[in-house]
């Protein structure tokens, strides 16, 4: 069980984030909604305590890596980095704007506190393999933890990726698997279906747990089963809610227009939540 | 000349011509990778479920999908955006699609800066060098809806491997459906004089004609061309051009290197020819993030800017 202190500060981060993330979609008028406020909750746990990082110091050779594989969370990965200091909050207001710094998918070029450029489905999790073995072959204590979605995981790379960190028993790799049983097209199940994620992980030799991906107290825990787990790369399965917190959950809110007043009444009450 | 804006994307153009020609063939099968809503098919969807596939997001299963429904008899449109159309499944074209010379229609979405907001990973700015290196791969790319909905229906009786690129939302309004395609043909569509030819496809043949319009009230006088079909090439159109113009411009949202620049260059060369010639582009960098019509004003194909290089390249 997770102290207190720590679920508070994390539940805190990922209000925090959803509303900058409001913030950012509303002031420019739409974008990725659905898959950005999905993941506030990992964002919350990971930038509150659970990761090292410098946000002085970026590329502190130090730091827990962190990629965002569904780069079109970019503005959820923006509204943490922006939280712990990485860079100052009024660069949210030029999200996706000609010449910004936090373009619509994470660009490492861009983005201070970026470790990874993303945005072209199925692709991150190679990149957090690679990070992982480097780790690994310099016999590091620093963690890489990656997050891809679940309709991302229809992509062949990925079930490549999943191999190799298995056979090679990569376990500073912590792979979060956001769950909200969505995509472009639909739902997943409906699209081209995919679950029994733990039973499929285990059988690519990973440790996998399946949690509440809105459950700071759980994601925390789970995180520390994994660290706990030597000699193979660990899975979290995020069962998540695609749009949770704001307006467009239960509708279509891959990529919507978000009006200022829909934000702003989100934002007031989320606000009034604990 | 004020810009008008298409009603209808060129994807939504595409998806209406592919469910008319549906209807017409039951030969005719679509795949998409997650896209079947944002690159045309949901009105094919909604008549043939069974003829308008989704494979998720799945590029590459999609490709070879299509190379064995074709190879046993179908002809196939596969439809995705251009960066994953023209790279994710490049090798699972070349070689198993433009190779045996399958019956597969690639039709990308976001082609060019279309992509805008996404940034980088979703603007496809080199996709025509690529397609163009692959033998046997006709490459399109239509410039609004009505022309898209003109050579859907062209490439669909044409039996061999066909990349059509498109953008994103509504296009500059510039053909009507009395637009015509012949692979291997460019359209002149405006003759105004012999001092200048603008080549053009796609998103920028509206900047080239507000560009003609502006140097034509200056006493520059100009030709556009539009060269919908990159390979097959019209290089007779070239050559007649550089003979009876006195610069050629090029003008695209594509890497410099290896798009239209490079097609009317290698139909030059050997020529023993001195006609000048301007490539305005992408200057080999990638897009930042913005709206597509501000990007291309960003880079330099704006009508103001296209108008200030062609002076500068004349004097």
């Amino acid at each position: 069980m997770a102290d207190e202190i720590t679920v508070k500060q994390a539940k805190d981060l990922a209000k925090e984030i959803r509303i900058k993330i409001l913030q950012m979609l509303g002031n420019f008028g739409y974008g990725h909604l659905g898959g950005s406020m999905s993941i506030a909750d990992l964002l919350g746990v990971l930038y509150s305590g659970i990761m090292n990082f410098d946000s002085s110091k970026p590329r502190w050779e130090g730091r827990d890596y962190f990629i965002c594989s569904k780069g079109h969370a970019g503005p959820a990965v923006y509204g943490a980095l922006t939280s712990v200091g990485f860079f100052p909050e009024t660069e949210l207001l030029k999200l996706n704007r000609l010449g910004t710094n936090l373009p619509s998918h994470c660009d490492r070029l861009r983005t201070i506190g970026v470790d990874m450029t993303t945005g072209s489905l199925g692709q991150g999790l190679s990149v957090a393999v690679g990070v992982a073995l480097g780790i690994k072959m310099d016999e590091l204590s620093n963690y890489c933890f990656v997050v891809i979605g679940d309709g991302e995981s229809q992509e062949g790379q990925v079930w490549e990726a999943l191999m190799f960190a298995g056979h090679n028993k990569l376990d500073k790799l912590i792979l979060f698997i956001d769950n909200n049983g969505e995509q472009l097209d639909g739902k997943i199940f409906e699209v081209n279906k995919i679950d029994n994620y733990v039973e499929r992980l285990k059988s690519f030799y990973w440790h996998a747990q399946l949690v509440d991906g809105h459950d700071a107290n759980s994601i925390i825990d789970a995180i520390k089963t994994a660290k706990s787990v030597k000699d193979c790369p660990s899975a979290i399965i995020l069962k998540t809610i695609k749009g949770k917190g704001s307006f467009a959950e239960g509708i279509f809110n891959h990529s919507l227009p978000v009006k200022v007043s829909d934000a702003e009444n989100d934002i007031q009450n989320l606000l009034k939540k604990n | 000349m004020g810009v008008v804006f298409d009603k209808i994307s060129t994807r939504d153009a595409f998806g209406s011509a592919l469910s008319e020609l549906a209807r017409e063939d039951e030969n005719i099968m679509y795949l998409s990778a997650d896209t079947i809503n944002s690159v045309g098919g949901s009105l094919m969807h909604s008549e043939y479920p069974n003829r308008a596939i989704n494979v998720g997001i799945a590029e590459q299963n999609m490709a070879l999908m299509a190379a064995g429904m074709a190879a046993s008899g179908a002809k196939v449109f596969i439809a995705t955006y251009a960066v994953f159309a023209s790279m994710r499944i490049c090798e699972q074209v070349r070689t198993f699609i433009a190779y045996p010379n399958l019956d597969v229609k690639i039709v990308a979405g976001l082609g060019g800066l279309s992509g805008g907001i996404e940034g980088v990973t979703h603007q496809g700015t080199e996709d025509i060098a690529i397609m163009r290196a692959i033998p046997n791969m006709c490459v399109v790319a239509a410039a609004d809806a009505a022309s898209t909905k003109v050579i859907t229906k062209a490439i669909a009786h044409y039996d061999g491997p066909v990349y059509l690129r498109l953008g994103r939302g509504p296009s500059p309004a510039v053909f009507d459906e009395n637009y015509e395609f012949e692979f291997g043909r460019a359209n002149v569509i405006r003759s105004y004089g012999n001092d200048v030819t603008f080549f053009s496809y796609g998103a920028t043949i509206n900047r080239c004609l507000q560009a003609s319009e502006m140097l034509n009230k200056e006493g520059i006088y100009c030709r556009v061309i539009e060269t919908p079909s990159l390979k097959p090439f019209d290089t007779e159109m070239v050559l007649k051009s550089v003979n009876e113009t006195s610069l050629l411009v090029t003008v695209e949202d594509h890497n410099i290197i290896g798009g239209l620049g490079s097609a009317v260059a290698e139909a030059l060369c050997g020529k023993n020819l001195t006609t000048p010639c301007l490539n305005i582009g992408l200057n080999d960098h990638y897009g930042v993030s913005g709206e597509c019509e501000e990007l291309l004003d960003y880079y330099g194909m704006s009508a103001e800017s296209i108008v200030q290089k062609v002076k500068a390249k004349l004097k």
